[in-house]
């Protein structure tokens, strides 16, 4: 009896917790759809992220570049590690959220939700460039060609073209509306398609190619080469922020020129 | 579902009177993969081992072609519109445009392969593969074309536009479809392909007609 007791106070607890935190979010999503609240909010971030993006790009190039040890078997090449690797985390995590941002446009019609999905899509696509780039300069002293249809290349190219299919659907459409509402259907399209774009390509790959191309199995990374990436990795993130934050600051003056407030803004 | 069932008739019907419509993609099919041996190589040993994938692009390229024509007629006279006020489920409808679509461009494409693998040499175990292959395959190609076709409907010389979306989300169909005939070429087991064509084919059942959907109402509100 005592027990069943204090299970229930447990639950209550915790159900007041869940609904807490329920209205917290509820109230920062209501704020969030305020372009003055997000313009005013960021004024302040900005000096911040910019400094961690300098400070974390610098040590985690310096370490990477200069410290950590080199490869046994790639030597000095595989370097190109700590920039190859976050561009891509970043231009996949950047396609998912481009889907969820123009998944609350399309269902709650916050303005700000479109422009953000509308400032992250080149972002994604130049990371996605980015990745693509690196990947061909690592291949070839790695691989001794610049291109394989490897899995994970070829899963990149393919993201690569439905940021472009995002982005040139978005320029085709006439009026404003109908654009951010056309690139969050197919982004959402897009995001249901990646994993399976993603099995399909691993699937095919290796049934194709025996493995004599592959990356050497990497065994558990040294700490002194995986520290310099880890924070090269929270460091595109940052940068990443700054960048939509930097964007999205300019969607919401060009959007909202006639309002007073952005006027003030504007004259000071 | 009866004005769906009258759009459907109505669209065959169209196809049927217009027979361009339809013949050109099918045409379009023959000469790309005839393409091949004048460009490549006519040697049948090495076209029998391309023979499928080549065909499985040209049915995928003729599929594009035809699908630029699904909504515009529809948005352009009026149609949709008359659609969208009747409050007649969208996602119905969409799904049986899609089927339409498939009836005048899969459906033959696979009645006409069988041709062209003997053109090119296709091994003879892997027939039965590049039928049931492009039966299963082209409809999701048909699904997912339209949500790409409803997307691009108002949008001027769309057509490009639509094969920029829709080609990678191709690609699934077409490695399946094409290791299956490859397979069965070799004389290796090819079911395993099918089925997942089988499961992409389910999803895009369920899923395409709630993006076409969406798609389709944002035409009216320009």
């Amino acid at each position: 009896m005592s027990d069943a007791l204090c299970f229930g106070g447990g639950v209550k607890t915790q159900l007041i917790a869940v609904v807490v935190m329920w209205q917290w979010l509820k109230q920062l999503y209501h704020r969030l759809g305020s372009p003055k609240w997000f313009y005013e909010i960021t004024t302040g971030w900005i000096p911040w992220l910019a400094v961690l993006s300098v400070i974390g790009t610098v040590v985690g190039l310096v370490l990477g570049l200069l410290y950590a040890p080199a490869d046994y078997l790639q030597g000095n090449s595989f370097r190109i590690i700590y920039i190859h690797v976050p561009a891509a985390i970043l231009a996949q995590s950047a396609f998912m959220m481009m889907a969820v941002a123009g998944a609350v446009y399309l269902i709650w019609r916050m303005k700000m939700a479109a422009w953000v999905a509308k400032v992250i899509a080149p972002i994604g696509a130049s990371f996605c460039l980015i990745a693509l780039l690196t990947g061909a300069i690592w291949g070839k002293p790695t691989w001794g060609t610049w291109w394989v249809w490897d899995a994970r290349l070829t899963s990149m190219l393919l993201l690569l073209f439905l940021y472009f299919g995002v982005m040139a659907l978005q320029q085709a459409m006439e009026s404003e509306d109908s654009s951010y509402r056309a690139g969050a259907i197919l982004s959402l399209v897009g995001l249901v398609n990646i994993p399976i774009i993603k099995y399909s390509v691993e699937w095919w790959n290796t049934l194709h190619q025996p493995a004599t191309l592959k990356l050497t199995e990497k065994p558990s990374m040294h700490p002194d080469m995986l520290i310099p990436l880890l924070i090269m990795i929270v460091t595109t993130y940052v940068f990443f922020a700054l960048l939509v934050i930097l964007r999205t600051r300019n969607e919401i003056l060009w959007h909202e020129r006639k309002r007073s407030w952005v006027k003030q803004i504007l004259e000071s | 579902m009866s004005l769906v069932t009258a759009t459907i008739k109505r669209d065959l019907l169209l196809a049927a009177r217009n027979p361009g419509e339809w013949l050109n993609p099918l045409m379009f099919f023959l000469m790309v993969a005839a393409l091949f041996p004048l460009a490549v190589d006519p040697d049948p040993k090495f076209l029998s081992k391309i023979a499928g994938g080549v065909i499985w692009v040209a049915a995928l390229l003729a599929t594009l072609l035809s699908l630029d024509a699904l909504y515009k007629a529809d948005v352009e006279d009026g149609s949709l519109e008359q659609w969208l006020a009747s409050g007649e489920s969208l996602y119905a409808m969409s799904l049986g445009k899609a089927l339409v679509h498939w009836c005048i461009s899969g459906l033959p494409l696979t009645l006409m392969a069988p041709v062209l693998g003997l053109m090119l040499a296709l091994p003879d175990d892997a027939f039965w593969a590049l039928i049931l292959s492009l039966a299963v395959g082209t409809p999701v190609l048909s699904l997912l074309g339209a949500v790409g076709a409803a997307l691009t409907a108002g949008v001027r010389s769309g057509g490009l536009l639509l094969s920029l979306l829709i080609l990678p989300l191709y690609i699934p169909v077409l490695i399946f479809a094409a290791s299956a005939v490859y397979h069965a070429g070799i004389g290796m087991a090819w079911n395993g392909q099918i089925g997942f064509l089988g499961a992409m084919l389910a999803l895009a059942l369920c899923l395409t007609p709630f993006a076409s959907a969406a798609a389709l109402k944002l035409n009216l509100s320009r």
